[in-house]
């Protein structure tokens, strides 16, 4: 099966700053991969250039074959790490607004996802704590039955229980044409859920593999192996 | 079922070994069908990929099979679970005996430790 993204001598500068150095990467569908890396590593970068937010400097990057553009924009499912849902809107009126947006959209999942995490739909997005903006916010964008979801630090602002609610969510949507791209810090956290690992530092593709393939030559957890390498 | 996953080995080999322990404790029994590949791993919180190589490699040693219409289920081979069950706590048995041996215990030793210990229990 063709690869949902390829990369090619991908490279972003802005102005001096070298964010992605001559990337190559193709990643393949029907796969959960972490996009893992220290601060400042390039992840965000990657993401934004996925989602043609960012264009590149040089070098080329397809999403299923097209440059990033319109078609693709239908087909990737986007979660920024900032949200950017207005304030006013009520919970409800965020789903009308993706339904009008994304012709994937599914809002019986949508509602179905938020009465699972006990949150009102009549709520006014203003009313809500970081984490739950969050959630509304995941839940949007996992109600898409989209080819590629790229989801830029999930779990980051929510609990425990929440992350494994999500984690759970990820894992149930998950179908074989569709690939999950999560860039995080919280290793220890997804690793379970992870086909493959995307490490890059400065800018630069450190590594590309398995987790399992990892454990096993290395003995050691993914979360043990990134403090290693990117030890400060 | 529980399922406790430690993160430095492969997922799926530890996968492999839970549900082996769920067929040996009797938590599986025998014939009995099992949940969907889904179900299980989002029940372990795992990826369905991993989940599906696990469950392939049980089917590989027989210790499950496929009926093509209706999923997968537990053997019913008797003697098969009896062979796994033995398999296990020999396992057991061998990594106790490398512990006392790293203890400096010698096989007299340890036989006449367990039997004392035994009596003391009953």
């Amino acid at each position: 099966m063709s690869a949902i993204l390829e990369c090619n001598s991908l490279t972003k500068k802005y102005a001096s700053l070298t964010a992605l150095n001559n990337i190559n990467l193709s990643l393949e569908r029907g796969r959960i991969i972490g996009l893992l890396g220290p601060n400042g590593s390039g992840k965000t970068t990657l993401i934004k250039l996925i989602n043609g937010l960012l264009v590149p400097t040089s070098g080329t990057l397809k999403i299923a074959g097209n440059l990033p553009g319109t078609a693709t924009k239908k087909v990737v499912s986007y979660l920024p790490e900032k949200t950017y849902l207005p304030d006013w809107m009520k919970v409800s009126e965020t789903i009308d607004f993706f339904k009008d947006f994304y012709e994937d959209f599914d809002e019986k999942k949508a509602y179905e996802m938020l009465d699972r995490l006990h949150l009102d739909p009549q709520k006014r997005m203003k009313t809500l704590s970081k984490g739950t903006k969050e959630k509304v916010q995941l839940i949007l964008v996992m109600s898409r039955k989209a080819d590629l979801y790229c989801l830029d630090e999930p779990i980051g602002g929510v609990d425990p229980a929440a992350r494994d609610y999500i984690l759970n969510t990820i894992i149930s949507n998950y179908n074989e044409n569709a690939t999950v791209l999560i860039s995080t810090h919280l290793i220890a956290d997804i690793e379970n859920v992870l086909d493959e690992v995307v490490f890059i530092k400065e800018g630069s593709l450190m590594l590309h593999a398995s987790v399992d393939d990892i454990r096993t030559k290395e003995g050691k957890s993914i979360d043990t192996l990134f403090r290693e390498v990117f030890k400060c | 079922m529980q399922w406790e996953l430690n993160s430095d080995r492969p997922v799926y080999v530890q996968l492999i070994e839970q549900i082996q322990a769920g067929i040996i404790s009797g938590y599986y029994k025998p014939g009995d069908k099992l949940p969907s590949v889904r179900d299980l791993a989002a029940e372990a919180t795992v990826n369905p990929n991993t989940m599906q190589k696990a469950l392939s490699e049980l089917e590989r040693t027989g210790l499950i099979y496929t009926n093509r219409t209706s999923g997968r289920y537990i053997t019913s081979d008797e003697v098969m679970i009896k062979k796994l069950k033995g398999q296990s706590a020999k396992d057991q048995i061998m990594e106790f005996l490398d512990k006392m041996k790293l203890l400096g215990f010698n096989s007299e030793e340890i036989i006449a430790l367990i039997k004392e210990i035994m009596n003391n229990t009953e």
